[in-house]
């Protein structure tokens, strides 16, 4: 317990180590492996339009969804000292609604876009606020209640549309989850953007994070202190909500149909990877955003890499497992204290100074 | 080992009363819910062997849910176990079929096999969260990737077994004629039930000896309920939590070749999600994440009411997949609103964060 109240005294900025190790190492691996893998060029799509196109790109396109997801996914581990096991269940049924909303309409434009994103969210945080009331109020395990629309929410989404797949085709979808046309990089990167700068700004601007870390942390002691737990856990919720609702909507608009099977398979469980690959507590409290961020492009690096290598992609979980489970032990307690040790005994031991500790 | 015969005078302790509340209720709701189909659906419902096929078709889930019980006791979590399911099938499958037509050997010899594959990721995940102290669900979800990995990495075409005796012990089946019916042509169809199904059962069996009246199962409940004073108190804490995960691990490679005993084939797809359906088993059955609270019988009957959902669904005129998840999530939430509401009013709603979770600085 005492090695994390001091790492908190220090910098903070210590979780980053590992994350930013394993990714330089895996920029190193692939830039021995082949050279070219990081050129970035400029190709034109199906329409005319420019793109940037390359490894690089598609990396950082393609972890969009994981990467907001893991923002929401952060918070809520902050405060409940849990994970939400639903997301991608959420996600699904977010996604048939604005396939439903739009669809609703006799044509697509701007405002009918902005509708569907709106009662997407409104519905993403109704679903979120019932998994909410039930870690919140009832008190259960996040990873428990939210395994009941984790097995039913596919179910739902498919219920909403009464279909398999159905089809969006606009111009405007396609530049929601493609290029917007004169824009050469990809939108789902500026959705990332977009929700980093909101939630940067809400930290800023408001307690949220003081609180639910604080929530996280001792709840009893927050309460005593003034600060109202079920609401900060509520809030975090909403705020997942609402990161799952755009997250959706980027899946939906990248594919330009909603498969309720297939949207945000899995994501789940990767999101909880990039938190945990980005130094956070599993446990609660604690936390930094830029880790869980880092840890999705991390995966999503991962991924790419071993499909440049010809990995197939059914196979690429088992090597993917490899890689978790080493940085997971770099990063372990245990392994923490021991480098630590060694590194304080090599560096009192070059100063000459064996008895001196080191604080 | 006396207190076997008087379980009756063993003094109970307060969290066995509380899952003995919780078990006793999911027993109840069995009994209703087959009350209920033999009454409204007839048919299949009135015959013995409709219970028994629940069995005969989840002897694999039944055995995984008592894997996890047991994690979950000792305040952990393990979703590796449907993936090292779909492994220890596929490995075994494609093992069967380099045998040629060999006889019982080959058939011990692939027994070995799938327990060595559950051992294995046993002692490997059990290392890591006991001895490395990293958290169980990051552990066993690399497991679950690992594992399903190396199912498609052995074959991603299905694999059907071609082995002839491993085919004759699929087809052996235990044959009760006094519970069977009589077909429309007069003869008299005695009621079967597979090996797997045996074994499932006797493992509850085992299972709820071992946590009952074993040092270990004792210790397990002792580090799930507090961790702290269990390690006052002189328990090994790493090697018991070690020991949860080596069982569990153990356990799903049996419940692979149960599996394998009831479908001979080999898939990518075997078991997928079966983790979560044995979470919800041993939830619903009266175990509580949080640790140090649960009983074996209980998932049994969990295990049985997702079974029987499943097939009164398939009998009634919602015969669709999606019917099915919504009916799961619906008795998922009914149960643990029900386990928070009877466990608040017992004065024990304050569930703390599972130690699993917890930063673990001894």
């Amino acid at each position: 317990m005492r090695s994390s109240v001091k790492g908190r005294g220090t910098s903070g900025l210590g979780q980053l180590i590992i994350p930013l190790v394993a990714l330089a190492l895996l920029v190193l691996f692939n830039l021995f492996r082949d050279p070219s893998f990081f050129s970035i060029s400029m190709a034109t799509n199906n329409a005319g339009n420019p793109v940037l196109s390359g490894n690089l790109i598609s990396i950082i396109d393609s972890a969009s969804e994981l990467a907001i997801i893991s923002m929401g996914m952060t918070l809520v581990t902050a405060s409940c000292g849990g994970q939400d096991i639903s997301v991608g269940a959420v996600g699904a049924i977010a996604g048939a609604i604005f396939v439903k909303v739009v669809l609703g309409f006799a044509s697509i434009n701007v405002g009918v876009v902005i509708l569907g994103i709106l009662a997407c969210c409104v519905v993403t945080i109704l679903f979120k606020m019932f998994n909410g009331t039930l870690v919140a109020v009832f008190r259960i395990q996040p990873m428990i209640a939210t395994l009941i629309l984790y097995s039913c929410g596919r179910s739902i989404a498919y219920w909403i549309n009464g279909d398999a797949t159905p089809q969006i085709n606009s111009p405007i979808i396609s530049a929601m989850g493609m290029t917007i046309p004169g824009i050469p990089v990809p939108t789902p990167i500026f959705a990332v953007v977009l929700v980093g700068l909101l939630l940067a700004l809400i930290f800023r601007l408001t307690n949220t994070r003081l609180y639910s870390q604080t929530v996280g942390i001792n709840q009893g002691a927050a309460r005593l202190n003034g600060i109202n737990p079920v609401a900060t856990k509520l809030l975090s919720f909403g705020l997942l909500g609402i990161c799952v609702a755009i997250a959706a909507v980027i899946g939906v608009a990248r594919l330009g149909n909603l498969s309720h099977k297939t949207i945000l398979v899995d994501i789940e469980m990767d999101a909880i990877l990039a938190v945990a690959i980005g130094g956070n507590n599993l446990g609660g409290g604690r936390f930094r955003l830029s880790g869980s961020i880092l840890g999705a492009y991390i995966i999503q690096m991962l991924t790419t890499t071993l499909y440049a290598m010809n990995v197939a992609t059914v196979n690429v979980k088992a090597y993917k497992a490899i890689v978790i489970i080493v940085i997971v032990v770099a990063g372990s307690p245990v392994v923490k204290a021991r480098l630590t040790a060694l590194w304080n005994r090599l560096r009192s031991g070059s100063a000459g100074t064996a008895g001196k500790e080191v604080a | 080992m006396s207190v076997l015969k008087s379980s009756g005078s063993v003094r109970r302790r307060e969290p066995l009363t509380d899952a003995q509340l919780l078990m006793t209720i999911s027993i109840c709701i069995f009994v209703f819910m087959y009350a209920a189909a033999m009454l409204f659906l007839g048919g299949g419902f009135l015959k013995t062997q409709q219970l028994f096929d629940l069995l005969n078709d989840n002897a694999a889930l039944i055995i995984i849910s008592c894997a996890l019980t047991i994690v979950m006791i000792g305040g952990g979590i393990n979703i590796s176990v449907g993936g090292v399911i779909g492994l220890t099938v596929m490995a075994c499958a494609l093992f069967l079929n380099t045998q040629g037509d060999g006889g019982p050997l080959s058939i011990l010899l692939t027994f070995l096999l799938a327990l060595g594959i559950g051992l294995l990721f046993g002692i490997g995940q059990g290392a890591l969260i006991s001895y490395l102290e990293i958290q169980p669900f990051i552990v066993t979800l690399a497991g679950m990737f690992l594992s399903r990995g190396l199912t498609t990495i052995l074959s991603v075409n299905p694999v059907k077994v071609a082995h002839e005796s491993f085919t004759e012990l699929v087809k052996t089946k235990l044959q009760i004629p006094f519970l069977g019916y009589t077909a429309k042509n007069g003869n008299l169809i005695p009621a079967k039930l597979e090996i797997g199904a045996i074994v499932a059962v006797l493992i509850v069996l085992l299972v709820y000896l071992m946590l009952r009246y074993t040092r270990l199962g004792r210790n397990i409940y002792a580090i799930g309920g507090n961790q702290a004073s269990a390690l006052t108190l002189g328990i090994n804490v790493k090697r018991t939590r070690f020991l949860s995960y080596v069982l569990s691990g153990l356990l799903s490679g049996l419940a692979g070749f149960v599996f394998l005993m009831h479908k001979p084939a080999g898939n990518a797809s075997v078991a997928m999600r079966s983790e979560m359906d044995a979470i919800a088993a041993s939830i619903i059955g009266g175990t509580l994440l949080t640790g140090g609270v649960g009983n074996v019988i209980g998932t049994f009957f969990g295990a049985m009411i997702l079974a029987t959902i499943q097939k009164i669904i398939a009998l009634s005129p919602l015969n669709d997949s999606w019917w099915q998840e919504m009916a799961n999530g619906a008795m998922l939430g009914l149960f643990i609103m029900l386990q928070s509401v009877v466990l608040s009013r017992r004065g024990k709603g304050r569930l703390t964060l599972p130690s699993w979770l917890k930063f673990r600085k001894e």
